[in-house]
């Protein structure tokens, strides 16, 4: 240790970096978006919270166990966890550097994602056409809101996925594009992770309420 | 240099009245002493900072080159530690003041002395007034006397009063510097507050919570009386004639300003659970029946178009009258008239003493327990 | 009194219509005259000089985080400017209106002017100016080229401008809210606050907002993964460590009030039910939320000052800064225990006794790290030789300011005590005695001591000590007497009053504001000299203040590529340690040097956003919806652009360099 130290002074000191290696493209972009992903956790972190404190308030109105219908929602989380499945085989065939492979495995992701929202818009006109509207009770209105945030977080997901398909159409496997179709992964598999979290709480307990 | 223009105005001092720090009621008197303390405490570590910080700047100066100068210091553990220790000990202290201090002068907890050394005798009843924070204006209820006034509150000196707040549609804050702390008057719910006067006087009290236009003019006058002089002023308000029932209430919530007193000789005894509960308007379901049902679970599909448009625009004069949403309500599945509440009163507190600090406490839990009315959770103290 | 009811909502102007423009406020049409006078006016001077393509290209396109950091300081200071003109008349207002006087201002439009001076100094002053701060320091000091996403860069900038658009928009259609700057329901709730005041307020905060959290996420990639070779986390300047906290706090705090605001926003155009007093909403709910955000923020604001303290005391006093690894330690306390105490803002909504101790105490533990960094900064002084420039002399301003502040601040942190003091005027004097004794005085300071580096010459000191002096007395004249009223039970957001012997200190407090005034006109003065004088007070070493970190290595201004070799750090004091040890600029062996385009997205992104954000505030609902389309198409279009970088060619490196020696040479030094 100590003559470690007394080599490393004895070396003439490096102050500037003379042969540069510059960062590679896009090196952060992971941990941005990582960090971008745990701020809109945040937000999923409110809405559960309101949630967890309004969601015995039905204003004597309907409660989870007149509105929901497990079998339709385990139909739906079914979709999403398939979905999930799919983007990791993309992943993998991106990794095998094949590109329409990869193409094809996002939009079998799509067409599941694409059937989780029908299901879920389903849902939505369903109980809105039966009178429980987001107004009717805090309840329904953190319902509403949890639920169709993540919903909306879908479907910019499938904005990205089918411009991302376009993109890797144009381009190839290039470096920029395997960045996006890895940070899309993680986007993915985060609605997905934040999904298990509103099955168990919002419909799970629920009905167990 | 920096304190000179403070100087000059420190003459000016003396003449203000300075009520937070020399009010007419005992539980203000105390939060005030607390101020003072709590000030000192504090004195103890920002004056010797202060004076280091001046001391430092002028003995370091640049152009003082006696000074030792050490470019390369820049750690030392005992100072560290020190510097560490120093604050955490008068935070230890403070700490330790604000738990008692806080659980003594919760404005929840009836009151056990009405001033230093005077407990307060077990058959001493308190004062009940109910007060609701209107659009912009105060309404006092009096059960005890069955009187009710508008922004006027009078009250007997060293009778211990209990406060039931509560507000007719937005948040306030009902404060009397003179005689406790504030607490928010807020809709819906109910909150608390126990205070005694030590001396007669007219003071004021208003609103210290924003609520709209009219929130400046929302003062109102407060009178500590003599027992006797208290009885008569209650006389006078049973002589006004006016009576407090449910439409004269929902007339007077309507929003107005600078609202000259006013004095009801009767009240409608159900009104103000009928306010707090957001259920004076007849039809609308109460929020403590509302809760009962929710946590039943609710009252399934029958209860989904179980709501109602506001026929009248009660809020017309706030402008509401061209929302595109109109107001609604939860319709009361039937509609019974509500009983008036029952024991309301918290019994004052158990006066064994508390050994050290020379302080009481009640043997019983801090938190008044709630006796649950109808079995029915009641909108009150919030959770949180 | 109050506004004429709003018409229906009309297919093509929604809620708009001419009424809208508040032609019965004299005091609103006369600003806007001298607004579009001056507009006009500066509109045409660029026209004349032919400046738009320069503006264009050099500046609104940039993707450089040293211009970025200018436009933030700018748009910070134009917003201050506005704040302040609130200010002066509230003080007015409060110094008129006794006795049966209404004063000149009414309730419609008083209740605007304190709410909009409280959200325009939190979000359009303090925001912007800390975020130019670290935008333009934080990548210089560690040593980077630029931050991670450049054009992330630019675009938050631009929300935050959209942002701050809207607010002054409101100023002349329509209304801004008149509920206070948390906009508290049921108040701001739609049966209470049915016009577009509350609804200004979400937009503009939102849309800002995003900007926020997006250059939060920016910064802390940047100085978690640009850090230049051998600077390990605890050989970061402190500046930079504030700056990650505060940027931390960004990231895990405005997530809060976008969700929060959401909820209120759907409330009000949906009719949910979050906070309605009827169906089963809580309003306490919000307030709980908004506080979850609200008590973090006071930190993002001061933090990074905090930093510039300690910059500025260790280099005026020559001398390496006390207690570094305390410092961090106290940085980190202070982020993590920020979000434990935000009940301290409601002690009075009733919650048990033990609840408000704990809150209580977890406020006054705050206390003891903050204590420590001020035992550090004096520390640092202690055997120092201190210089008494202008940077210094504003750090003796806080350090003597900010402990009585602190004091009030622990003092309200005492439950039985708020019961008392919340509310009141105690309690604006002490917030304003940490904003301005902290954060504004740390912008001042951070001000003069930077601007040597970003522009090449040291700012004027003569009218650099009139506004010092100016601040700092009119400061404590403006406020001291609030604690005063305080303490004689007087509360905030009033209009009229009653008692006539208040009315002194009001005067009193009207005068101090306008010596803060003076001191700010002076500031501009100081600004407009400096500017005037360039040449004389021009700075060529690039190192005016004999500084110690990474920054003064460079030239002043810095060049784009900020530095053509990367340094390697061996100190925490960098700069210090390769000047007490000789080191060599390299002169020759330039390579290319990688650099990210300019894009002119970012701006029309958010001129989309402020349609966007305009139109949901007027219920035109054709245009929301165009807007929102083009605002995804145009996303979406960005990002079909992958050539976003070029590199400048090392012969163009060479001659700049080239220019800094003999520049260098010709200094002697």
């Amino acid at each position: 240790m100590n003559t470690a130290t007394l080599a490393r002074d004895d070396a003439p000191v490096r102050f500037y970096e003379l042969d540069e290696h510059p960062h590679p493209e896009g090196h952060s972009t992971m941990l941005g978006f990582w960090i971008y992903l745990m701020s809109d956790c945040l937000i999923f972190a409110i809405l559960f919270a309101c949630y967890a404190v309004l969601g015995g308030n039905f204003a004597a109105g309907p409660g989870p166990r007149d509105l929901f219908d497990l079998d339709l929602i385990a139909l739906n989380t079914a979709m999403l966890l398939f979905s999930s499945i799919t983007y990791g085989f993309a992943m993998l065939s991106m990794q095998r550097n094949r590109l329409r492979q990869t193409q094809i495995w996002l939009g079998v992701t799509g067409l599941f994602g694409l059937a989780f929202l029908s299901i879920e818009l389903y849902e939505f006109q369903h109980l809105i056409h039966v009178g429980a509207t987001p107004q009717r009770s805090a309840f329904l209105s953190a319902f509403f809101t949890l639920v169709g945030t993540h919903g909306l977080h879908v479907t910019f997901g499938l904005v990205w996925l089918v411009t991302l398909i376009v993109q890797l159409g144009r381009h190839g496997l290039i470096a920029a594009n395997r960045r996006r179709v890895a940070c899309l992964s993680m986007f993915w598999h985060f609605l997905d992770v934040v999904w298990i979290g509103v099955f168990t709480l919002v419909y799970l307990m629920g009905m167990l309420r | 240099m920096r304190l000179l223009p403070l100087l000059t105005v420190l003459p000016l001092l003396a003449g203000c009245d300075m009520v937070v720090l020399d009010p007419a009621g005992d539980v203000a008197r105390q939060q005030g002493n607390l101020i003072v303390i709590s000030t000192v405490l504090m004195l103890l570590i920002i004056v010797p900072v202060m004076a280091l910080t001046v001391f430092f700047a002028w003995r370091y100066r640049a152009a003082n080159s006696e000074a030792t100068y050490k470019p390369d210091w820049d750690h030392s553990t005992q100072l560290e530690l020190v510097i560490w220790a120093a604050p955490l000990l008068i935070i230890i202290c403070l700490g330790a003041l604000t738990w008692v201090a806080t659980h003594l002068l919760d404005p929840y907890r009836p009151l056990t002395r009405t001033a230093a050394g005077v407990p307060v005798a077990a058959e001493v009843k308190p004062l009940e007034v109910n007060v609701v924070a209107l659009d912009w204006k105060w309404l006092f209820i009096y059960p005890e006397q069955g009187i009710a006034t508008v922004n006027e509150l009078a009250v007997p000196v060293d009778r211990p009063i209990q406060f039931r707040i509560s507000a007719s549609s937005v948040m306030n804050s009902f404060y009397i510097p003179a005689l406790a702390g504030q607490i928010y008057a807020m809709p819906g719910m109910e909150t608390r507050l126990h205070g005694v006067f030590n001396h007669e006087g007219d003071f004021t009290g208003f609103s210290a919570n924003y609520s709209g236009a009219g929130f400046s003019n929302m003062r109102f006058a407060v009178k500590s009386l003599s027992a006797d002089g208290f009885a008569r002023w209650a006389d006078g308000a049973r002589g006004a004639g006016q009576s407090l029932d449910r439409a004269a209430y929902l007339k007077l919530e309507r929003p107005s300003e600078k609202e000259p007193v006013q004095r009801f000789a009767s009240v409608d005894p159900a009104l103000f659970d009928a306010v707090v509960n957001l259920c004076v308007e007849p039809g609308k379901m109460c929020m403590h029946d509302m809760m009962s049902i929710d946590a039943k679970g609710g009252l399934g599909m029958a209860g989904v178009y179980n709501v109602r448009d506001l026929a009248y625009d009660k809020f017309a004069a706030r402008g509401s009258a061209s929302t595109t949403l109109k107001p609604r309500y939860v319709a009361a599945a039937c509609a019974v008239p509500m009983a008036p509440s029952k024991a309301p009163v918290d019994r004052p507190a158990d006066l064994a003493p508390l050994t050290g600090a020379g302080l009481s406490r009640p043997s019983r839990p801090l938190a008044p327990e709630r006796t649950a009315r109808n079995e029915t959770p009641i909108p009150g103290r919030p959770l949180i | 009194m109050t506004p004429p009811p709003l018409p229906a909502t009309d297919p093509i102007w929604g809620r708009l219509s001419l009424n809208a423009i508040p032609l019965h406020e004299p005091i609103l049409i006369a600003t806007f005259g001298a607004v579009v006078l001056g507009g006009l006016v500066m509109l045409a001077l660029i026209t004349k000089y032919r400046l738009w393509g320069w503006l264009w290209r050099e500046w609104f396109t940039t993707v450089d985080h040293k211009k970025i950091g200018i436009m933030y300081m700018i748009l910070g200071l134009v917003m201050f400017l506005r704040g302040f003109a609130d200010a002066i008349m509230m003080r007015l207002q409060q110094a008129m209106a006794f006795g049966g006087s209404e004063g000149y201002l009414n309730a419609h439009h008083y209740d605007q002017i304190f709410t909009a001076h409280g959200v325009i100094m939190i979000f359009f002053v303090a925001m912007p100016f800390i975020t130019g701060l670290m935008n333009y320091i934080v990548p210089l000091q560690i040593g980077a080229r630029d931050v991670s996403f450049p054009f992330l860069n630019n675009f938050s900038f631009w929300m935050t401008t959209a942002g701050a658009v809207l607010v002054m928009v409101s100023l002349f259609v329509g209304e801004f809210a008149q509920t206070g700057w948390l906009a508290y329901p049921p108040l701001s709730g739609i049966a209470y606050s049915p016009n577009v005041g509350v609804d200004y307020y979400i937009w503009a905060l939102q849309i800002a907002g995003v900007g926020t959290t997006l250059s939060g996420i920016n910064l802390i990639v940047t100085i978690l993964k640009l850090r230049a070779p051998g600077m390990g986390l605890m050989k970061m300047p402190v500046f930079t460590w504030t700056s990650l906290c505060a940027n931390i706090l960004i990231v895990a705090s405005f997530p809060v009030l976008t969700a929060v605001l959401a909820l209120l926003g759907l409330d009000r155009y949906a009719g949910t039910n979050f906070f309605t007093n009827d169906f089963g909403g809580s309003p306490m709910m919000y307030v709980n939320l908004i506080w979850i955000w609200g008590h973090p923020e006071v930190y993002i604001l001061i933090l990074p000052l905090f930093g510039v303290f300690s910059e500025v005391t260790s280099t005026f006093s020559g001398k390496r800064l006390f207690g570094y690894t305390s410092m961090v330690y106290a940085t980190v306390c202070i982020t993590i225990l920020s979000y434990l105490v935000w009940l301290h803002h409601f002690f009075t909504m009733g919650s048990g006794a033990s609840v408000n101790s704990f809150f209580g105490i977890t406020t006054m533990v705050i206390s003891i790290p903050t204590g420590a960094k001020l035992f550090n900064w004096l520390f640092t002084m202690y055997r120092g030789r201190i210089r008494f420039d202008l940077p210094m002399m504003w750090t003796i301003a806080f350090m003597l300011t900010f402990v009585v502040g602190g004091m009030t601040g622990v003092l309200l942190a005492v439950p039985p005590a708020d019961f008392v003091l919340h509310n009141s005027l105690f309690l604006i004097a002490h917030f304003h005695n940490v904003i301005i004794g902290g954060v504004l005085f740390g912008l001042f300071a951070a001000i003069n001591y930077w601007w040597p580096k970003a522009f090449g010459f040291k700012l004027d000191v003569f009218w650099g000590k009139v506004s010092f002096w100016c601040w700092v007395v009119g400061f404590w004249l403006a406020f001291m007497p609030l604690y005063i009223l305080g303490l004689m039970g007087v509360t905030r957001r009033m209009r009229v009053f009653d008692d006539p012997s208040l009315q002194i200190w009001f005067v009193v407090a009207g005068i101090g504001a306008a010596i803060i005034a003076v001191g700010i006109l002076a500031m501009l003065i100081q600004f407009a000299v400096s500017i005037w004088k360039r040449d004389q007070l021009r700075e060529t070493s690039g190192d005016p203040w004999n500084g110690r970190t990474l920054e003064w290595a460079t030239s002043s201004p810095p060049p784009d590529y900020n530095f053509a070799f990367t340094p390697v750090i061996h100190d925490l004091d960098a700069w210090h340690d390769m000047k007490r040890r000789g080191a060599e600029r390299p002169l020759t062996g330039f390579r290319d040097i990688h650099m990210p385009s300019n894009t002119g997205a970012g701006i029309i992104l958010a001129g989309i956003s402020t349609v966007l954000g305009f139109a949901l505030i007027w219920h035109i609902w054709w245009l929301a919806g165009l807007s929102l389309i083009s605002l995804i198409g145009g996303a979406i279009v960005h990002s079909f652009n992958y050539k976003r970088d070029f590199h400048i060619p090392a012969a163009t490196v060479a001659e700049v360099e080239d220019k800094r020696t003999r520049q260098l040479s010709a200094a002697g030094a």
